[in-house]
């Protein structure tokens, strides 16, 4: 076959595929500079509902628990772009907290590993999209605990 | 160059209370500039902070944490003059570590 006339096909049909990616919302390759950053839940980040989130970090079987405590996180976020989350967790053995926004682009917000001798809470400050449940997620023990808590937003914070 | 970090580290009882407030911009990746074009994410993914040389928190960030981040948190033990060493990296590859002493 000719040489010319193969390379051709190639690069319509990666040009095709890229098309379709991007119809899909796929990320344009130009954020793919976070590849450099090793560590980062590329896969459980990138997930774009509650479910999909869940089933990346493994916690879709979490249990709900009343030890998960939101602290200085208010019922009514007038700004979206800055929405304070405090998350404490009294489960024995914590070893990770996580924030997940139900109705933001990408439900994963954060991740804090918690090595033995900190205090299983952290205070941070998020961006919300819109009105939406917050989900502290605990991992402890190697199992997973959820508490939820909504939070109403006045004044969107991602887009604009 | 990014701007260097706010740290305080204070002794609460046996504990030091940790809080940080870093200068980034934390782009989301969902606005578009004036010409309607969208502006590509960039945010810090990842933070350390280490005590004396152990690490004492490390987070993973998504675009969901707000511009100039604020993160605070307490461990156990710690003394006077101690050293708190913050680091991040950002999607860029960009990175910055700052220092503080435990007060």
């Amino acid at each position: 076959m000719d040489q010319r006339r193969r390379t051709w096909v190639q690069s319509g049909a990666g040009a095709a595929l890229l098309g379709l990616l991007a119809a899909a919302g796929w990320p344009k390759p130009t954020h793919g500079a976070d590849l450099r950053v090793p560590g980062w839940n590329r896969a459980a980040f990138d997930t774009h509902s509650l479910t999909d989130t869940m089933q990346a970090l493994g916690s879709l079987d979490a249990k709900q628990s009343k030890d998960i405590v939101f602290v200085q996180t208010p019922e009514i976020a007038e700004n979206g772009a800055v929405v304070p989350i405090g998350v404490r967790s009294d489960i024995p053995k914590t070893e990770s907290i996580a924030i997940v926004i139900d109705k933001n682009p990408n439900p994963l917000a954060a991740i804090f590993d918690i090595p033995a001798g900190t205090e299983p809470a952290i205070s941070t400050r998020v961006k919300m999209a819109q009105t939406a449940n917050i989900y502290a997620l605990v991992r402890a023990d190697g199992k997973y605990y959820v508490a939820t808590k909504e939070v109403k937003v006045t004044l969107g914070g991602c887009g604009g | 160059m990014p701007d260097p970090m706010k740290i305080r580290a204070t002794l609460v009882g046996d504990s030091t209370e940790v809080k940080v407030l870093m200068s980034h911009e934390m782009e989301s990746g969902q606005r578009k500039d004036a010409q309607g074009q969208p502006i590509p994410a960039w945010f810090i993914q990842v933070v350390t902070v280490t005590w004396n040389d152990k690490t004492v928190l490390s987070a993973q960030w998504g675009t969901a944490v707000s511009k100039n981040p604020f993160l605070s948190f307490k461990f156990k033990g710690g003394a006077k003059g101690d050293r708190i060493m913050v680091t991040w990296t950002d999607s860029r590859g960009d990175t910055r570590t700052d220092v503080a002493s435990v007060a």
